[in-house]
């Protein structure tokens, strides 16, 4: 019996021990959709956030605390994502990057306001993240208003007088990005021939396909997540079907290309200019492909994220979130994808989309709209 | 991937008349049909075990689940073990996705049901519903969180019809699901109207005392109850992995409970309802989306459902319920 109590005291006295090195370190946070059919975009946060709180640490951490991190899911739920922000509030972690989806990022952001957390996204380009005047939010990515602009502006070029149907998956980004597109489109003279909605995590779109070959649709675009998008591209082709498919940033996952085969070849989507080519990220690109991971799509602007926050505490000398959101709104800052201003509703004031293009090897390429 | 069809850019045609006829229904029939017959080989597991046990299984999505990841884990190996005729690959996959899945549906039974069987109604109900979380979290942790997805496996087909530029196509993956689909319910149809289990399953279905009684093996019954409806599942698994190129850890919730929709519109219990609800709802589905909204095609599936089962409480093909004395 007495080895038992010896046994459980060292336990509990191993216990004491971490939680005081818990204490010791600073606690931030990154939540995404970890699991679920987003999930190849938690990866992407999750891997740039590991990064970046490995290099901050490195480089002697925030006001001489190394950085600890907590990675939360939130399966691009809602409530979930509701959940995980009362879990971080109430944890007292000062600072969250995330979420991925807009119908996530939004409810969780009043719940981050009233718990005192400061938000930054990586990723989510729904225009109202911004738009509901919350102290406490930022973002480090485009908004879909920008980012239908886009859209709309390469589609009027290249589609005039074809037949051009706009779908969404009536999520917060899908919905909101078909919206822009077409209220950008009409607002040219351009009308669309179809608009319709499905549903998020629908796997046979057969139907919508036969639709759009009834219609003879030259150009779909998608205000939806990546597996949807390839799920309706891969129809389309069983289906005998040409039509060009476009749509926004959530193509940015080698993933897309997985679902779809070969037959993503041809597929547009718009997203920021290649973080990995920006002449900051070099370094820290090499360093995440020796650990064999290619920092696509938001992983880069999660790390910014990261950075924007450490840099901003630093200067402010504290991590008291309505301080360190003040002096975030008040500077400038030098991150991995370059330097970033904000604006007072935390949105950053230098954006600027371009359009990709798939090929049949299942790799990504800006294209220049303008020459085409 | 090589598609017969021709190219359909209307080369700035305005058009609205062409295939707006039969040949846009046929393509959507082809579409609700394919889907439908999906929805049936799942809706015959629900529907068998009901039946015979009276409960609903409600861990029968997660199981045609695990079907669809063991097609796919087998047909990863094929690939890399060299194997590159299609039709072997397609075979070998369908047997050992069948034989192991339906392992799975025995041993759910025999861990979950089996204990429960003579306690209060409702508890093997929850257990089932537990099965669901743990088989669906298991195959979270075991094969990861995100999708996996197949390359196209079997692509080409036919065109069937082609009208004012409009093309009916049948592709070669409609046509093994469809096949398949009547060939297994066949197959199923003639075990349990022909064989000596057959017989067993009808009279535990009636009466599991008496059968008991006369010697009716009540627990084996079952279980083979369980393994078949499982190893439909599978090919269900199958199908939807060779014709959607995907399959993912929480894809047993929706198609689970489109399945179970189709097992009590065709009247729970009955073999052929469960695969004409199946295709009721696969067909409302699809048309619904084709000529209204795709927005409200689960709205129009379910009331539906309602309006039948106000009309024909046991479903389009049940028996009333015979009270037992």
């Amino acid at each position: 019996m007495n080895s038992l109590k010896l046994i459980g005291l060292a336990f509990g006295a191993s216990l004491a021990l971490s939680s005081a090195a818990m204490a010791q370190d600073l606690t931030i946070a990154v939540a995404g959709p970890m699991t679920g059919g987003e999930s190849a975009f938690g990866r992407q946060m999750k891997n740039g956030a590991e990064q970046a709180v490995g290099d901050i640490n490195a480089a002697g951490g925030v006001l001489g605390k190394k950085l600890a991190l907590d990675v939360e899911d939130d399966a691009c739920d809602p409530k979930q994502a509701r959940s995980v922000a009362e879990k971080i509030a109430s944890a007292r972690i000062p600072f969250v990057a995330g979420h991925y989806c807009s119908s996530s990022s939004i409810p969780a952001s009043e719940a981050y306001a009233d718990g005192n957390v400061l938000q930054i996204t990586p990723a989510s380009t729904n225009p109202l993240f911004t738009e509901r005047k919350l102290w406490n939010v930022a973002r480090v990515c485009g908004r879909d208003d920008q980012q239908g602009l886009v859209a709309a502006e390469y589609i009027a070029k290249n589609y005039k007088g074809k037949n051009v149907a706009i779908l969404n998956d009536k999520t917060t980004y899908g919905k909101g990005l078909a919206d822009e597109t077409k209220k950008a489109l009409n607002k040219v003279g351009f009308t669309e021939k179809m608009f319709e909605s499905y549903n998020k995590g629908d796997k046979d779109f057969n139907a919508i396909v036969s639709r759009l070959k009834r219609e003879n649709i030259d150009l779909v675009y998608v205000g939806g997540y990546h597996q949807e998008s390839g799920l309706i591209l891969r129809q389309m082709r069983d289906q005998g079907l040409q039509t060009v498919l476009m749509a926004g940033d959530a193509l940015a996952d080698k993933e897309f290309a997985s679902i779809t085969g070969p037959a993503a070849e041809g597929t547009l989507f718009t997203f920021g200019p290649d973080p990995r080519n920006k002449p900051t990220a070099k370094s820290i690109v090499e360093r995440f492909k020796a650990k064999g991971i290619d920092p696509e799509g938001y992983t880069l602007y999660t790390y910014a994220a990261m950075q924007v926050w450490s840099q901003a505490a630093a200067k402010a000398g504290t991590i008291d979130p309505k301080k360190v959101m003040d002096t975030i709104k008040g500077g400038a800052w030098d991150t991995v994808i370059g330097k970033m201003e904000f604006d007072s509703k935390g949105d950053i004031k230098q954006i600027d989309y371009v359009v990709y293009k798939w090929d049949a090897k299942g790799n990504y390429t800006e294209i220049n709209p303008k020459a085409s | 991937m090589p598609t017969r069809g021709s190219d359909l850019r209307g080369n700035g045609r305005v058009n609205f008349s062409s295939g707006s006829g039969m040949d846009y229904f046929a393509q959507q029939l082809i579409n609700g049909i394919v889907l439908g017959s999906i929805y049936g080989l799942i809706a015959i597991g629900y529907t068998m075990v009901y039946g015979i046990v009276g409960m609903i299984n409600f861990a029968h999505g997660d199981i045609f689940m695990i079907g669809g990841f063991i097609a796919l884990i087998a047909f990863l190996i094929l690939v890399s073990v060299g194997l590159t005729t299609v039709p072997v690959i397609l075979l070998i996959v369908l047997l050992v996705s069948m034989a192991i899945t339906a392992l799975y549906g025995w041993t759910v039974e025999r861990i979950a049901y089996r204990p429960l069987r003579h306690s209060f109604r409702l508890a093997p109900m929850l257990s089932a519903i537990g099965m669901s979380f743990v088989l669906s979290n298991y195959s979270q942790i075991t094969q990861g969180a995100r999708v996996k997805p197949v390359p196209p496996i079997i692509t080409g087909g036919y065109t069937l019809l082609e009208k004012n530029g409009f093309v009916v196509r049948l592709s070669n993956v409609q046509i093994i699901v469809v096949i398949t689909t009547i060939v297994l319910l066949a197959i199923f149809t003639w075990l349990v109207a022909r064989t000596r289990l057959g017989r067993d399953m009808r009279a535990c279905e009636q009466d599991q005392t008496m059968a008991a009684l006369l010697g009716v093996d009540v627990d084996r019954t079952i279980s083979m109850t369980f393994v078949i409806g499982a190893a439909l599942a599978a090919v269900a698994g199958m199908m939807y992995l060779l014709y959607y190129g995907l399959v993912d850890f929480f894809m047993g919730f929706v198609a689970g409970i489109k399945a179970f929709t189709a097992a009590v519109l065709g009247g729970i219990g009955s073999l052929p309802g469960a695969m004409l609800g199946g295709l009721a709802i696969g067909l409302i589905e699809t048309l619904w989306s084709a000529y209204f909204s795709v927005e409200y095609k689960d709205v129009a599936a379910f009331s539906i459902l309602i309006v039948v089962l106000i009309f024909l409480p046991t479903g389009l093909l049940g028996r009333p319920e015979v009270e037992k004395v």
